[in-house]
């Protein structure tokens, strides 16, 4: 990648990141919805933390934090395929298309947004967090490591918001993968610990690529983050980003053959 | 080296339709060329195609010496495309828009920053520059499409309907701009659904019809070459029919338009008289009677059997 096709992506990341702000629709799914769901859980049962092989922690925020955030970042890729969709309706896209830089920069750019709005959700939920008591066990490099993976997963769940974005250029068919989203979250260990889910959703939580992303940003929170749950959010992450990014290549690339 | 160049052309999209069905043409460097042709003509399809959006599906073309389908990049570094609906992001300002383009193309920071003022000083959007696109007029956005393809000083610039929908105002001050850029030295191919605009603007026009080029020349040549005056009778009362039968004998027969009788005059103004003592010599009332020279839409008629019917300005779309 050259100089110049960094700078589009910076642009077009940026511009991704300004139009969520100034476009609230955009904006409310990833901060308000998530925000709202983790009030009213932790206030409504909070506790579930006294039931048995409920892992120990601090306080039922500290548990939910992760899911939150994780919740947050999930929207955050539905929204940027969203705007993405948007994009092709209006025909900007054909704007970016004409111009001389590779093509794939297109999808980087609303990437690299998505990528941004994660890492500031990340940064909302721990400042929100810790404002209301919760506590992070490894401290400063927990925090890092957390907002990494939140910043990766807005990068991994973005490609696939994307691939749908562009292999159907219709945003009210991304908007219907929303539902999706908390089928996917409540199959994990997102707001509920592993240990204590049972039958199908146990089974399913065990595999979900979802649950070892939650892990990983979970720990540093309620324990320690060892080497193996770090590497599992990564390896999950990098699963799921491929994926998306292949998918998305695949769609781009059908879109510039056939013409829509 | 023409600017653009076309051999048989095509586009066939999924289910056999084929939008653009062997399209030649060639454009010279610093001519304004203009596709004239109804919704569905394959105008946009041919601009797409040429501006590297979409892939041939048969024939080759050429754009600024490079090749549409193996040299996609360059000609993108040498063309300013500024589309139909004019693509802006709303939730933009216009200044943030003409940046991004710069970017696009490759231009510095300060390069884009000084750039972006000059255009929308050209364009008259100054005052608007940091207002977000979604609160401009139609002819707004127009011009300040136009600016964002101007921000690399294109060898060749690619209009599509680049007035469709605006009022007469908006109209002419766009094209005041193109005019200025050919001037310039810009080649401009431009598509339009608006007869007026082709002859006003084009030094050629190329008249598409179910995705072929039915007739190129200069509107003068054009116009010139389907011959004469025609003469357009409106009566008093609802007599076209008798009135169609009297003025047989003075020319050919045109097909009616708007309820008015047509006929071709050889004889130019002089002919007019002999209609007018036969109409009045069969008591038919005439209300008014125009003779009028051939225009594009003449031209249009005789090579496709049917009137061009371009689109109307939509309602709140003058500034």
């Amino acid at each position: 990648m050259t100089r110049t096709d960094l700078r589009v992506v910076a642009a077009l990341g940026a511009r991704s990141v300004k139009q969520t702000f100034r476009r609230p629709q955009l904006l409310a799914p990833i901060v308000v919805f998530p925000s709202i769901l983790l009030a009213i859980q932790t206030a409504g049962a909070g506790q579930a933390v006294n039931l048995p092989e409920f892992p120990p922690v601090n306080s039922f925020l500290d548990f939910m934090l992760a899911g939150a955030m994780i919740q947050a970042t999930l929207l955050a890729g539905n929204s940027g395929g969203i705007a993405l969709a948007v994009d092709i309706e209006m025909g900007f896209t054909d704007r970016l298309l004409a111009a001389p830089i590779s093509r794939f920069g297109m999808v980087l750019g609303r990437l690299a947004g998505t990528g941004v709005l994660s890492l500031l959700v990340g940064i909302w939920f721990i400042v929100v967090g810790l404002i209301f008591g919760a506590q992070i066990n490894d401290g400063v490099p927990g925090v890092i490591v957390m907002l990494l993976l939140v910043t990766l997963s807005g990068l991994a769940f973005g490609g696939i918001g994307a691939a749908v974005a562009l292999r159907t250029g219709r945003a009210s068919v991304v908007q219907g993968l929303f539902p999706l989203v908390f089928v996917i979250l409540f199959l994990s260990s997102a707001f509920f610990p592993q240990d204590l889910l049972t039958g199908p959703a146990a089974t399913i939580a065990q595999y979900n690529p979802l649950s070892f992303i939650v892990e990983g940003i979970r720990d540093p929170v309620i324990s320690s983050l060892t080497w193996e749950v770090f590497g599992k959010a990564i390896a999950s992450l990098a699963l799921v980003g491929a994926i998306g990014i292949g998918l998305s290549a695949l769609a781009l690339r059908r879109r510039l053959r056939t013409g829509g | 080296m023409p600017a653009i160049e076309a051999n048989g052309l095509e586009r066939t999209f999924e289910g056999g339709i084929h939008a653009v069905a062997g399209v030649d043409l060639e454009v010279a460097e610093k001519e304004i060329y203009a596709f004239l042709g109804p919704n569905g003509a394959g105008k946009t399809t041919t601009v797409r195609m040429l501006t590297t959006l979409l892939q041939p599906t048969g024939g080759s073309a050429r754009v600024a010496g490079f090749d549409v389908v193996a040299e996609a990049a360059n000609v993108r570094r040498s063309i300013g495309v500024a589309l139909q609906e004019a693509a802006l992001d709303p939730l933009m300002t216009g200044r943030e828009l003409i940046r991004l383009q710069a970017t696009l193309h490759g231009l510095s920071r300060q390069a884009g920053r000084e750039k972006a003022d000059s255009l929308l000083e050209r364009v008259d959007l100054v005052d608007a520059a940091d207002r977000q696109v979604g609160t401009y007029s139609g002819g707004m956005r127009r011009r300040l499409d136009l600016a964002s393809a101007l921000v690399h000083e294109p060898k060749v610039l690619f209009l599509d309907e680049p007035t469709t929908g605006l009022d007469p105002v908006s109209r002419r001050t766009i094209w005041e701009e193109v005019e200025q850029l050919n001037r310039e030295g810009t080649t401009v191919f431009l598509t339009t659904q608006y007869l007026e605009e082709a002859d006003q603007l084009a030094d050629r026009v190329g008249i598409i019809d179910f995705g072929r080029i039915v007739a190129e020349d200069t509107p003068g040549r054009l116009k010139a070459g389907i011959g004469h005056p025609h003469l357009e009778i409106r009566l008093v009362e609802d007599v076209a029919e008798r009135a169609r039968e009297v003025v047989a004998g003075f020319g050919k027969p045109r097909p009616s338009k708007d309820g008015a009788v047509l006929v071709e005059l050889e004889g130019g103004a002089g002919g007019v008289a002999p209609v007018v003592r036969a109409l009045d010599d069969a008591g038919l009332a005439v209300e008014s009677l125009d003779l009028v020279e051939p225009t594009l839409d003449d031209v249009f008629l005789e090579k496709t059997g049917h009137h061009l019917e371009p689109e109307e300005p939509e309602a709140g779309e003058s500034e």
